[in-house]
């Protein structure tokens, strides 16, 4: 939609009503949300790769076998618990308080770590019962799935480290905040793909 | 109270909302039951019905995936000139689409195109 703005003794202008001034960065929350989204869609295929080979398992061990959901449940209050705790973080990012938001984040990275070694520790154990990636279908798409959820955190722990040395060098500066923002997206983000990795793979595995 | 959080500072954002301590403390309690739900549900087997535990837990990962969209993602209509929910709709359609369309067509093909034993015996 264009129209036309015309002030007394000026030329016309012409612009785009969508088109004012840009702050900086203005329009990374929705790219970032895109990003998102796309990387919704490598989830998908996962979960459809999945859902397809979750059944065969090549007379190797099945989920029954394999899972133990008193550990899956406890990664899941560590996962849960460092989302609530980065909310608490950009509340305290709001009120402008650098060594609170700090803090918050560094709980936040703690929990994270928590998260990916219990994963780790569940993956070495199954690997030394045998259940090795190559061992059936079932195997295979487990592991790519949970194993991309994993490297995701990973990522996300690194870029909260990185972001922790950013704000301790230039304090909570607008950049900053946004940055700050898109992780917090990120990883809420991996914590609705981490439900619906408890309940295909984990929960409806130890139903088959 | 998030107004006053919001005015404190200079917000070249357009004021989005990072919500409120009430509401990740609601997004919070509400996970936290609608996750020790199904695990209690699969781990003391409630329901001798798989099928109806297996209905009953997806339920709940879709109440609980709204739940954290909207208090943990503030996601609202209004959001982005309502861009990003555009964009949500859309990746949910193809969402559906793929898990469904994988799940229906192998399914039949494991059914239809697996030479069963009656085939078997038939062979030459």
């Amino acid at each position: 939609m264009a129209s036309t703005a015309i002030t007394a003794g000026a030329e016309p202008v012409f612009h785009l009503e969508e088109e004012h001034a840009h702050a900086e960065g203005g329009s990374t929350m929705l790219g970032f949300w895109l990003y998102l989204m796309s990387d919704c869609l490598i989830f998908a295929m996962l979960f459809a790769a999945f859902g397809v080979l979750g059944g065969n398992y090549a007379a190797g061990p099945a989920p029954k076998d394999l899972f133990d959901l008193g550990l899956v449940a406890v990664n899941t209050t560590m996962l849960l618990l460092s989302s609530i705790t980065y909310g608490f973080a950009m509340l305290t990012m709001d009120k402008g308080r650098v060594g609170a938001t700090q803090a918050w984040l560094a709980v936040t990275m703690l929990f994270g770590l928590a998260f990916l070694s219990i994963e780790l520790y569940e993956f070495a154990h199954m690997i030394d019962e045998g259940a090795t990636p190559q061992r059936s279908a079932f195997l295979s798409s487990f592991f790519t799935l949970v194993g991309t959820h994993g490297l995701h955190v990973t990522f996300g722990i690194v870029w909260m480290l990185t972001l922790m040395v950013q704000v301790a060098r230039y304090g909570l500066i607008e950049a900053n905040r946004r940055r700050l923002m898109c992780l917090s997206m990120f990883w809420h983000f991996l914590d609705i793909v981490w439900i619906g990795v408890f309940t295909f793979v984990y929960l409806m595995g130890m139903l088959r | 109270m998030s107004a006053h959080d919001h005015a404190d500072h200079d917000h070249t954002h357009g004021g989005a909302a990072h919500g409120t301590l009430r509401g990740y403390l609601i997004g919070f309690v509400l996970s936290v039951i609608l996750t020790a739900i199904p695990f209690w549900m699969v781990m003391t087997g409630t329901l001798d019905n798989k099928q109806a535990t297996a209905i009953v837990i997806m339920a709940f990962a879709v109440v609980q995936i709204v739940v954290h969209m909207v208090f943990f993602l503030h996601m609202n209509p209004a959001s982005e000139g309502g861009w990003s929910m555009l964009a949500l709709i859309f990746t949910v359609i193809l969402v559906v689409i793929v898990l469904s369309g994988s799940l229906w067509v192998m399914y039949h093909l494991n059914a239809n195109m697996m030479p069963g034993l009656h085939e078997m015996r038939e062979m030459p």
